[in-house]
């Protein structure tokens, strides 16, 4: 597996290092080097697409040898890094993050070191306000093609008509039930909540994160999942802590409890949801009907990256619908851009856990920038955690 | 010549105690210089420090009495419970055990300490879960067993964590006592149980205030075992601070917190000291 793997990778860039010193001392011929590592190729290949040409910035600009990228767990194929440094010489290191707040955080104090790192949409507008992001230099994201993404999942990457993000992927948070231990049918977060305190006593999970476990609560009293008025959210803490109580634990990493069936029931995300149903068939996904959580993840480049040049040439990479489809089948989230739709094997594209029926996302929203900051929101988390 | 002499004895004890001081300087007091101006500032409208002089964080620490009762009940309840089941063990092991295997012994202790904690933690939520000591209830017809994110987990946790650092000071400070005065109480005719409390206990007190202190310090601020083994339900002031600076990133809030913490810990230190001081009846007690 990992040397068919390996035999599709490009030359390596010691290889290139040492044919590249090979050509420059004279030994070999400038045809010889272009043939070997693949440049003619591709040289050939993007001087008869005008479009890819300016690829060539990956040889053109100097990309260094590193950088650094802030994502989420189990989010990336780990070979597109392998390919991406087989294809420029730049390592990849990957920090993994587990939420949002945690990434604004590391970027609030400075120096991250970060060239690449990935938002979810609710907090674009605030890393704008704050300053730690730039506006995208389009020109060297030629991958990107604005006109086949849904515009549902990039206009929040859009701030006064200027881009300062592109869409990584989308997704719902929903629950996760395990069929086989739990027989009441359960369609609304009401009845999550409902069954969480009868049936499924000791067995369900919530998030540890506010925005989602708040908000869902919220859902399953009739208000809006991005509610901060303090008499909605007053219900909300009566119902969390009358919840707590029976609930098996509050931790946004429940794919091992579920999987162990420690837990029956969790709130989860679509690749969380769509991993354990691949894996344990029992463990449906189901979207509340009425309400919850629909969000995009983005890419965006902070202000201060070390490695600008390096973090564009990501980005475009992961741009190209070649290389994003193979993201898209390694982590199971669902694309925004139709390029990569067309691309992907049909047994993914009609997963009704990645691709719901649009009917079922009509009652969903977007996280909104001041869900996430509420102060009265973080204070209610601490009192539920501590209760 | 004199001077020069004492400048070299100078000089030396600036070598000697120079880079600890530096480096204390740099990595504990700056950064906790730092924590105590944060204390006294508000929060950014986006989350972060914004400078300000306030006492509203302080005024605010009742929001997190919860976190603080919960560590101050649990840390001492932790610590008891590791010096009930580490006593017989140091005794056994100063007093009772073979010479031989004694080295042995203590490396079985110490071993587990190799591993990281965390693995060590992981490894606990793996027995506790469904499929390890519940599953062979249920072989045996028991149903339904559950052990993980319970308090009675977190304190299993919390006993397998701290175990060591309770047995070694008490091993050595039964290690040295002096076996005469074992066999001179028992000449003056009293038994193992009264030569026991009479003599051995008082003169291991040193130890176990020493192990008491390091583990219920230690437990104050514990944040893992809470959050693996006790599926965040249980929460502590470490975990309070750690949602505070990582998720509503209110850093003079948590500051404020990190810096009573801080008080109570050396509250408890001091404490600890003036009873091991009046229990020994001497100053020469080795607190950490």
């Amino acid at each position: 597996m990992t040397k068919k793997h390996r035999e599709n990778l490009p030359i390596s860039p010691d290889d290139f290092m040492h044919e590249f010193m090979r050509f420059k001392r004279g030994s070999v011929t400038r045809r010889h080097f272009l043939g070997v590592t693949g440049l003619g190729l591709a040289t050939a290949v993007m001087a008869r697409s005008p479009g890819a040409f300016s690829t060539a910035a990956y040889a053109a600009e100097d990309l260094g040898t590193k950088m650094s990228i802030a994502t989420w767990p189990n989010y990336h194929d780990p070979a597109t890094f392998e390919n991406f440094k087989a294809a420029t010489g730049v390592a990849v290191e990957v920090n993994v993050f587990g939420s949002n707040e945690e990434m604004l955080a590391k970027l609030q104090a400075g120096a991250t070191g970060w060239s690449l790192f990935v938002p979810t949409n609710y907090t674009i507008s605030t890393y704008h306000k704050l300053g730690l992001i730039d506006e995208l230099d389009l020109s060297k994201l030629t991958n990107f093609s604005a006109a086949t993404e849904n515009p549902r999942f990039t206009k929040e990457g859009q701030i006064d008509g200027k881009t300062y993000a592109v869409p990584k992927n989308w997704g719902t948070t929903g629950f996760a039930v395990n069929t086989s231990k739990l027989k009441t049918p359960m369609k609304t977060w009401k009845d999550f909540f409902e069954v969480a305190q009868t049936e499924a006593d000791h067995r369900a999970m919530v998030h540890d994160y506010q925005l989602t476990t708040i908000g869902s609560a919220l859902v399953a009293l009739g208000y809006g999942f991005n509610s901060i008025k303090p008499d909605e959210l007053a219900k909300a803490e009566e119902l969390l802590i009358k919840v707590k109580p029976h609930l098996f634990a509050i931790n946004s990493d429940y794919q091992p409890g579920m999987r162990a069936t420690d837990a029956w029931m969790t709130m989860c995300w679509t690749n969380d949801g769509a991993q354990l149903n691949r894996d344990i068939p029992a463990i449906a996904y189901v979207l509340g009907t009425d309400g919850g959580e629909i969000w995009t993840d983005y890419y965006a480049i902070p202000k201060d990256a070390p490695n600008k040049a390096a973090g564009y040439a990501l980005l475009n990479y992961l741009m190209d619908p070649q290389n994003a489809v193979k993201e898209h089948i390694a982590n199971g989230a669902p694309t925004t851009d139709s390029r990569v739709i067309s691309l992907l094997p049909k047994e993914i594209v009609s997963n009704k856990i990645v691709y719901p029926d649009e009917a079922a996302l009509t009652p969903l929203e977007f996280g909104a920038a001041v869900t996430l900051t509420d102060p009265g929101r973080a204070e209610l988390m601490a009192r539920f955690k501590s209760a | 010549m004199a001077v020069s002499a004492e400048n070299k004895r100078r000089l030396v004890t600036a070598a000697l105690v120079g880079p600890a001081a530096v480096w204390l300087f740099t990595f504990l007091v700056l950064p906790f210089t730092a924590v105590v101006i944060f204390a006294f500032g508000e929060r950014a409208p986006e989350g972060g420090y914004q400078p300000a002089f306030t006492l509203a964080q302080f005024a605010n620490l009742g929001a997190r009495s919860a976190a603080f009762a919960n560590t101050l009940t649990l840390a001492p309840i932790g610590a008891l419970a590791c010096l009930l089941i580490a006593y017989p063990v140091a005794y056994y092991l100063a007093i009772k055990a073979d010479q031989k295997y004694r080295m042995l012994l203590i490396s079985l202790i110490v071993i587990p300490f190799w591993t990281s904690m965390l693995v060590r933690t992981y490894a606990w939520m793996y027995l506790l879960g469904a499929r390890g000591i519940p599953h062979l209830f249920e072989l045996a017809g028991i149903d339904d067993v559950r052990l993980l994110n319970t308090p009675g987990a977190v304190l299993l946790g919390i006993v397998y964590g701290y175990l060591p650092l309770m047995i070694l000071p008490i091993y050595v400070s039964l290690e040295k006592l002096d076996r005469r005065l074992l066999d001179a109480s028992a000449d003056l005719g009293a038994s193992p149980v009264s030569t026991f409390f009479g003599v051995t206990l008082p003169l291991s007190l040193p130890g176990v205030m020493t192990g008491v202190a390091l583990v219920t310090i230690l437990l104050l601020g514990e944040y893992l075992i809470p959050q693996l083994l006790g599926g965040g339900k249980v929460f502590f002031i470490g975990n309070a601070l750690v949602d505070l600076f990582l998720q509503s990133r209110n850093w003079p809030f948590g500051s404020a917190i990190a810096v009573t913490l801080v008080v109570v810990v050396v509250a408890v230190l001091l404490v600890a000291m003036r009873i091991a001081w009046r229990v020994s009846g001497s100053r020469q007690v080795d607190l950490i």
